[in-house]
């Protein structure tokens, strides 16, 4: 009786936070900041970034010796690696927070200008205070150019991935391999592909539509990836009950498998245009510059968002900096709106909402004929 | 003998059930619809394929010119001068590779810590959230990064290089000429727009997309290993290490490819950030770098007849370089025991 009460053995905490590793967390924290500041104040050190780093590396031996007080090896392995990689985390997530916040709030110097929404920049110089010129001929140019895009790559993109799907086999792996090698074309590569084609041998000129070209051949990889992937769950009950009752493949697609992920797809084509209108290296050589607004596609060079960016911050002018900045918030707002759209549309219980949906009307329409 | 004729014969009914029971050939045919159906698919699917051999033959096409004039000397030769016929290669692709190798050096341990603490650590209620900030970190455009590049990230990575040159300085890809280790008060403007500077933020950039690729094969480590590893007693990291690392080790190899055919290609952060030489310069802490991809958007502009060839010739090592990494990229994940993911 005596003895199993002193061998009672402890359980292996494997989830949630315990309160002593809070504490650690915290003493290891105070007293690396601590020390790093020490360290600061007698060596000829300074930068945030090195601040930062040496701390970190401090955190981390501190967080070590005092784990190290009341659990053996194996746990103190556990421990610190579990920092580590939370740190990991913590830090990639802090960045992508921190570029969006400090592109927006950069931005934020010409945003609050109506004109900055509503005029181009044909009558305004570099040296022309934020209060003239603005970027509506390149949110025209963008949208102008992907929608384009988006005419090509759609019915394209929509059918391949229907492809790969419909008729497995040798020919379709095989697609599906240069697929993925073409996700990784460099985009500096897609717009010298159209610049050697389009605009040097079908002497189209540097247009907006060229530059929708170069914007597709991006586009379509992506596309055609994230929809295999949604047509890939289609459940094959469906698709084999509407060819089981005499449709062809045809009707099958387009009324059964298409209609069942048509959540999944908006979500596919909204991430592939949030990654469209981003493109700069390929608009670069096919599109031209121009500082007005040019609404036709076929003629004349068209700006877009990105390729504005980029012409804005070359120069040293701080308004033209300043312009370039409120031109990245909009292009950001715009992909962070798109995204936000995206994963509403495509969230879990939309895509299951809808098979049910659509199951829900197939055998309605049955019982009704 | 009674026993053998019986036997015989049941063959034989056998044989003739078997004849009646050959199963019917089944002859589908197509109609109309569907026959067009299937080859709108089919060549939809080829356009793909059709795209990708013409951005070889293109590309090959326009740079014969350049390369006819200067012929294997296009690989050694550090210059861009192509109207004097005098240009190559070899710099702007060391300067390519050197920052694919830092942007993989920082992306990679960042990667793989994000990578097994949305797998392993993080809370099951914010773990599809994560996943989408990753997937929204992969659609920020390359001209932000390049903007937070240049007019935040250099100022904070100068004082770093200035203190990690006088330090380190011995190494010999830390060494910086024109500033002197021992004067403190040395100007900061040699440590700007270098090969370093331009790594980090592309290794920021691919980060999202080596993320979640290993995100996925971590995933798919079997339940089973997993549970077997922590009824031994095991601490969860060493469940981490011994069951995911080790089942997605051919992931990992194959996420940190992919993410060198990335880093390869990247232009207009790349572009914005560094100041373009053309000489091989291995001193990543030094102004001055340079790649192919920022080569092109460079000259393209003031490129005559020549120069565009010689761009073009660039652009198919760029093309030929991405495509090599990517397949064995692609053929390292397909063959390790996790399997090619999505």
């Amino acid at each position: 009786m005596t003895t199993q009460n002193i061998i009672e053995e402890q359980k292996r905490q494997l989830h949630g936070i315990r309160i002593r590793d809070l504490l650690t967390t915290l003493t290891a924290a105070a007293s690396a900041i601590a020390a790093t500041g020490f360290l600061f104040s007698i060596a000829p050190l300074s930068g945030v970034l090195s601040f930062v780093l040496i701390a970190y590396i401090l955190f981390i031996v501190f967080f070590a010796l005092i784990t190290a007080i009341d659990d053996d090896r194996e746990g103190v392995k556990d421990r610190v690696a579990s920092v580590i990689i939370r740190s990991a985390a913590v830090i990639i997530f802090s960045a992508l927070v921190f570029i969006v916040v400090f592109t927006i709030s950069r931005g934020f110097e010409a945003l609050p200008y109506l004109n900055f929404f509503t005029e181009d920049m044909s009558l305004a110089g570099p040296l022309d205070p934020l209060s003239s010129g603005g970027i509506l001929h390149s949110i025209m140019g963008s949208l102008i150019q992907i929608a384009i895009a988006l005419a090509i790559t759609i019915p394209l993109g929509l059918i391949t991935a229907v492809f790969l799907n419909e008729i497995p086999g040798k020919y379709s792996r095989f697609v599906r391999t240069m697929v993925e090698a073409m996700t990784a074309l460099p985009s500096i590569v897609a717009g010298l592909f159209i610049y050697a084609t389009a605009i040097l041998l079908l002497g189209v000129q540097k247009s907006g539509f060229a530059a929708a070209l170069a914007i597709s051949v991006m586009m379509l990889p992506i596309m055609i990836r994230a929809s295999d992937v949604v047509l890939r769950i289609v459940p094959g009950t469906l698709k084999e009950a509407s060819l089981g009752l005499g449709a062809g493949a045809w009707r099958t697609a387009w009324m059964v498998t298409l209609p069942t992920a048509r959540s999944g797809l908006t979500t596919a084509i909204i991430l592939a245009t949030a990654r469209g209108i981003g493109e700069t290296s390929p608009v670069l050589l096919t599109s031209g510059f121009t500082a007005s607004m040019n609404l036709n596609p076929t003629e004349g060079p068209m700006v877009s968002l990105p390729l504005a960016i980029f012409q804005f911050v070359k120069s040293p002018e701080p308004t033209m900096i300043a312009r370039g900045f409120g031109t990245a918030a909009v292009l950001m707002f715009l992909v962070l709106i798109l995204f936000m759209l995206a994963r509403i549309l495509g969230s879990d219980k939309n895509v299951f909402g809808n098979l049910a949906k659509n199951i829900k009307k197939l055998t309605k329409k049955k019982v009704a004929k | 003998m009674a026993t053998k004729t019986q036997t015989t014969l049941s063959k034989d009914a056998l044989d003739m059930a078997a004849d009646t029971q050959k199963p019917r050939q089944l002859k589908y045919v197509w109609d109309f619809q569907d026959r067009i159906f299937r080859g709108v698919m089919r060549s939809a699917g080829s356009s793909v394929l059709v795209i990708m051999a013409l951005v070889g033959l293109f590309l090959t096409l326009r740079a014969t010119e350049a390369l006819g004039t200067v012929g294997f000397s296009f690989f050694t030769t550090q210059a861009w001068e192509p109207d004097s016929g005098n240009f190559g290669i070899a710099a702007v692709i060391a300067g390519t590779v050197i920052i694919a190798i830092i942007a993989i050096v920082v992306a990679v341990p960042f990667s793989l810590g994000t990578a097994l603490y949305i797998s392993e650590y993080a809370p099951r209620r914010i773990k599809r959230a994560l996943i989408t900030m990753v997937d929204l970190m992969a659609a920020i455009p390359s001209v932000v990064f390049g903007l937070w590049g240049f007019f935040f990230l250099q100022n904070e990575v100068t004082p770093v290089a200035k203190w990690l040159s006088q330090n380190f300085g011995w190494i010999p890809f830390l060494s910086v000429q024109g500033s002197d280790p021992s004067d403190p008060l040395t100007s900061n403007t040699v440590f700007t727009s270098s090969s370093l500077i331009a790594g980090i933020v592309v290794g920021l950039m691919i980060t999202p997309i080596v993320t979640s690729v290993m995100r996925e094969v971590f995933s798919q480590a079997p339940i089973g290993e997993r549970e077997a590893a922590l009824g031994l007693g095991s601490t969860r990291w060493g469940m981490v290490k011994n069951v995911v690392l080790s089942f997605g080790k051919g992931g990992i190899i194959g996420a940190t490819m992919l993410g060198l055919g990335r880093a390869l290609g990247e232009t207009i952060a790349v572009y914005m950030i560094i100041s373009p030489v053309f000489v091989v310069q291995p001193r990543i802490l030094e102004n001055g770098a340079n790649s192919v991809s920022s080569l092109i958007a460079l000259r393209y502009g003031e490129a005559t007849q020549m120069g565009m060839s010689a761009l073009m010739a660039a652009g198919l090592a760029l093309f030929i370089m991405t495509l090599i990494v990517n397949f064995a990229a692609s053929s390292i994940v397909a063959r390790s025991r996790s399997g090619a993911s999505s």
